[in-house]
């Protein structure tokens, strides 16, 4: 779907008044990896990594400095157009429906921008409707929404036209709890249903924890990682967490295998590597436990550590 | 009066900052101090005087209009409505800075910058293919008196209609009304001494002339002794009243904020 | 040819629609700007108060200058007056989606936006042209009527072509991609660019040079049956249609380059 082979893209930058120096900027360096239809993976980095400019080439908005792509078969820079029909874009902070206009109008222009026809239309925006419960603000001009709304509004926008592959960038941002969760599942159901390809880009790593299989994390314009969650855990954050609730508080407990990193009152936190099984014996034959957790490493720790290797 | 300084100097700077739409700016006004300079020259074929302009007095004016047009700001200038708008006027109010103190001296920083580099430049040109008029000394003290009283008077008139932000959701239908209120009768379009007799009469009991059409009548020599120490006061006059008036808005636009959240 | 029309009167339709639903404060919209137009013809009438005749053009003959010049203007601020927005809109960041929908640029910021109560502004000046009509005695024949009519249309676009390379510049503000500001949600005046200055000041600039020259100038001379106080060729008469075709070829085509240079110096 997504062929990525040697991108590169520098920007020149001019700083000062009149006579204005000039400074290249390496946005993206020499960034390869491949997309095949059906994914869904998210896209990481710290900001200004370059991440909203890869996504800009891909999508066809800039043309490469150096380097090859090809989406869906079509080189973005030269065929646009032709790309744009089989391509559904959201960035999560720009809009672009029409601000003055109800809802339902935007949808209905976007309908013959795409040229989708009435009951394909029909049947998508019901869907929409249902999903992201559209149905008490479709009506209202866009101005008038709150963000939640409008967010759920742009996705619809991106995805009324039925694309095989979908950009999102910060899509589930500004939403509630509840209206992620509808988001997530739904991208979530058309790509294991419709088969459509997502490439997320998000800092919600609760998106990336419940939606992604795969994660590319890019950092100062070179892609760090290319791979998937389970493994980047394995790597980057092997360790958990036992966490302890003993009878009476005790000073740090000594255990093989295990290294106490917090103390508050009865309740200990353990780090440790491994299987759980013998540990728990152990700790359990060194003090009287009334209840015990074993955590996850915080896929934001991970995040974080990635960030900061590089 | 530190803070004054420092305020003035960041308006100064907002606009120092792109000399680029400075030359752009300076283009355009000399080719339409060249366009009004022509056609109101056509007058003249057929009159020597106009309502006590000659012909010289008269692209005199056109060159000197177009100097001070951006220094007294006569065209359309939102920031404070824009700021009601998008709320931050939320914070203003909660520092201890007057907004309107504010906005008073971010212009009277800006104005020198528009007079140097956005008057000087075209009325250099115009004074090199036409023939104008120049004021004595005690005229040419006066007219810059004049201009930032009338900088004064336009801000006063400037803030008020940004005040309608407070209560209009769409401040930008009474912001042109009041533009092109200004326009005309300070003297932009043409100049007052055109007006027929009545129309003058309106003009003259609008602040407005005090902010174009004074500092040219003093600059060609038009006012002198009492006159012109009275076109001074009619010009401090609009001042306090344009100020006053903001004032009275600000306050009732601020608890109008308080009341209602915005 | 008919399908971009069709998306353009679903726009406007829409936007006619919407606008509607504030009857009251459309309506004053309108009003307003119906008045305010006015104020432009007062200084022209202004100016015949005091001498009979500017050059050889009496004051009827400018009237007619004015209304085509006036309602050319008025309907081009009708279709695209939101171009006066779209540096900031590109500062915003919110002309890339354009690029990912399968229609030109250009033709969708055309479609973004629709300004009906522009519409007091061409009423005046529908006024104006009647009362010129009505004051001057014209040798009407085929050949005026015709250029008449065209005149109005060709104005719109010339006036539109220059606007729409105008706002081109909108694509040389931001200095490189992520690395200047763009994200400025909900948009600030204060850390506005120049252009938006400018492109002001170019509006101006149209009404009064671009419109002197061929949207109603030239066309005036023929249907007024003057001779040309310029001693320009008659057959500049004829010129407006063939400006506006070329006026308007010449502005897709820097359009398209100003968007090129966009894709690769930095969306």
């Amino acid at each position: 779907m997504i062929e990525v082979e040697g991108l590169s893209k520098q920007f020149v930058v001019r700083r000062g008044r009149f006579r204005r120096e000039r400074h290249i900027v390496e946005a993206v360096r020499d960034i390869s990896f491949r997309v095949e239809r059906g994914e869904l993976l998210g896209y990481l980095g710290p900001n200004g990594a370059g991440k909203s400019t890869t996504i800009k080439m891909l999508t066809g908005i800039l043309v490469p400095s150096a380097g090859r792509v090809q989406v869906a078969g079509l080189d973005p820079s030269r065929r646009r157009i032709e790309l744009a029909r089989k391509i559904g874009a959201m960035f999560g902070q720009r809009i672009q429906l029409w601000w003055d206009l109800p809802l339902i109008d935007s949808f209905e222009l976007l309908r013959h921008i795409y040229r989708v026809p009435a009951d394909r239309y029909r049947a998508s925006l019901a869907r929409f409707r249902e999903v992201l419960e559209l149905d008490p603000f479709l009506s209202t001009p866009v101005r008038q929404l709150s963000l939640g709304q409008r967010i759920r509004g742009e996705l619809t926008a991106a995805m009324l036209h039925e694309p095989e592959l979908l950009f999102l960038d910060e899509p589930t941002i500004g939403l509630d709890v509840v209206a992620k969760q509808r988001v997530r599942d739904f991208l979530v159901e058309i790509n294991r249903e419709n088969g459509v390809t997502v490439l997320l880009t998000t800092h919600d790593l609760g998106d990336i924890e419940r939606l992604c299989s795969r994660l590319l994390v890019i950092d100062h314009g070179k892609l760090i990682w290319d791979g998937g969650i389970a493994e980047l855990k394995e790597r980057y954050g092997p360790e958990r967490m036992l966490i302890v609730d003993l009878e009476e508080p005790a000073p740090p407990l000594q255990v093989e295998g295990a290294r106490v990193e917090k103390v508050d009152g009865p309740r200990q936190w353990l780090r440790f590597q491994g299987p759980a099984a013998e540990l728990t014996a152990r700790v359990a034959a060194t003090a009287r436990l009334v209840d015990l957790q074993i955590t996850e490493p915080d896929i934001e720790e991970i995040v974080r550590r990635i960030y900061q290797s590089s | 009066m530190r803070l004054d300084w420092e305020i003035a100097r960041r308006g100064w700077r907002r606009y120092a900052a792109y000399p680029w739409a400075t030359v752009a700016g300076v283009f355009t006004n000399t080719i339409f101090g060249f366009l009004q300079a022509y056609i109101l020259l056509a007058v003249f074929r057929h009159r020597g005087d106009v309502g006590g302009y000659d012909a010289r007095d008269t692209v005199t004016y056109v060159w000197l209009a177009q100097a001070l047009i951006m220094t007294v700001y006569i065209f359309g200038w939102y920031e404070f409505a824009l700021r009601i708008r998008d709320g931050s006027i939320a914070t203003d109010l909660v520092r201890p800075l007057d907004p309107q103190r504010y906005w008073l001296a971010y212009d009277l920083g800006r104005a020198p910058y528009h007079l140097l580099f956005r008057g000087v430049p075209p009325f250099i040109v115009g004074a090199l293919v036409f023939d104008l008029r120049y004021p004595s000394p005690l005229a040419a003290v006066a007219f810059l008196v004049s201009v930032t009283l009338a900088v004064v008077v336009s801000l006063g008139f400037r803030f008020l209609y940004n005040s309608a932000a407070f209560w209009l959701l769409d401040y930008r239908g009474i912001a042109t009304v009041s533009v092109c209120i200004v326009v005309f009768f300070s003297g932009m379009t043409l100049p007052l001494t055109f007006f027929p007799g009545w129309l003058r009469t309106i003009a003259n009991v609008l602040p407005f002339a005090s902010i174009l059409q004074s500092p040219v009548d003093i600059w060609l020599g038009k006012r002198h002794g009492l006159e012109l120490a009275g076109t001074l006061a009619l010009q401090v006059f609009w001042a306090v009243v344009l100020l006053g008036l903001g004032r009275l808005a600000l306050r009732s636009g601020s608890r109008k904020l308080v009341v209602q959240g915005g | 040819m008919v399908e971009p029309v069709f998306l353009w009167r679903r726009l406007v339709g829409a936007q006619i629609r919407s606008q509607l639903q504030y009857r009251a404060s459309f309506v004053l919209d309108v009003t307003g700007a119906f008045l305010i137009s006015f104020i432009d013809f007062v200084a022209v009438l202004v100016i015949f108060h005091n001498v009979p005749q500017l050059g050889t053009w009496n004051v009827h003959e400018v009237a007619l200058l004015y209304a085509v010049s006036s309602i050319s203007f008025a309907l081009t601020d009708l279709a695209i007056g939101h171009l006066d927005q779209f540096p900031q809109k590109v500062r915003d960041g919110n002309f890339d989606i354009l690029l990912v929908r399968p229609r030109g640029t250009l033709y969708q910021v055309i479609c973004s936006d629709f300004a009906l109560r522009r519409l007091g502004k061409a009423a005046q000046g529908g006024l104006v042209l009647v009362y010129a009509l009505a004051s001057l005695h014209v040798d009407w024949t085929v050949g005026r009527a015709a250029l008449l009519v065209v005149a109005v249309p060709a104005g719109t676009v010339i006036f539109a072509s220059v606007w729409v390379v105008g706002a081109c510049l909108a694509f040389w503000t931001t200095d490189g991609g992520e690395f200047t500001n763009a994200f400025t949600y909900g948009g600030t005046f204060l850390a506005q660019y120049p252009i938006d200055i400018y492109s002001a000041w170019l509006r101006r600039f149209l009404a009064y040079v671009v419109a002197l020259a061929f949207v109603c100038y030239f066309p005036s001379l023929y249907v007024l049956g003057k001779p040309d106080p310029l001693g320009l060729p008659r057959l500049l008469d004829f010129a407006s249609p063939l400006v506006a075709l070329a006026a308007a070829l010449a502005a897709g085509m820097i359009w398209r380059g100003a968007v090129r240079h966009y894709r690769s110096a930095g969306g």
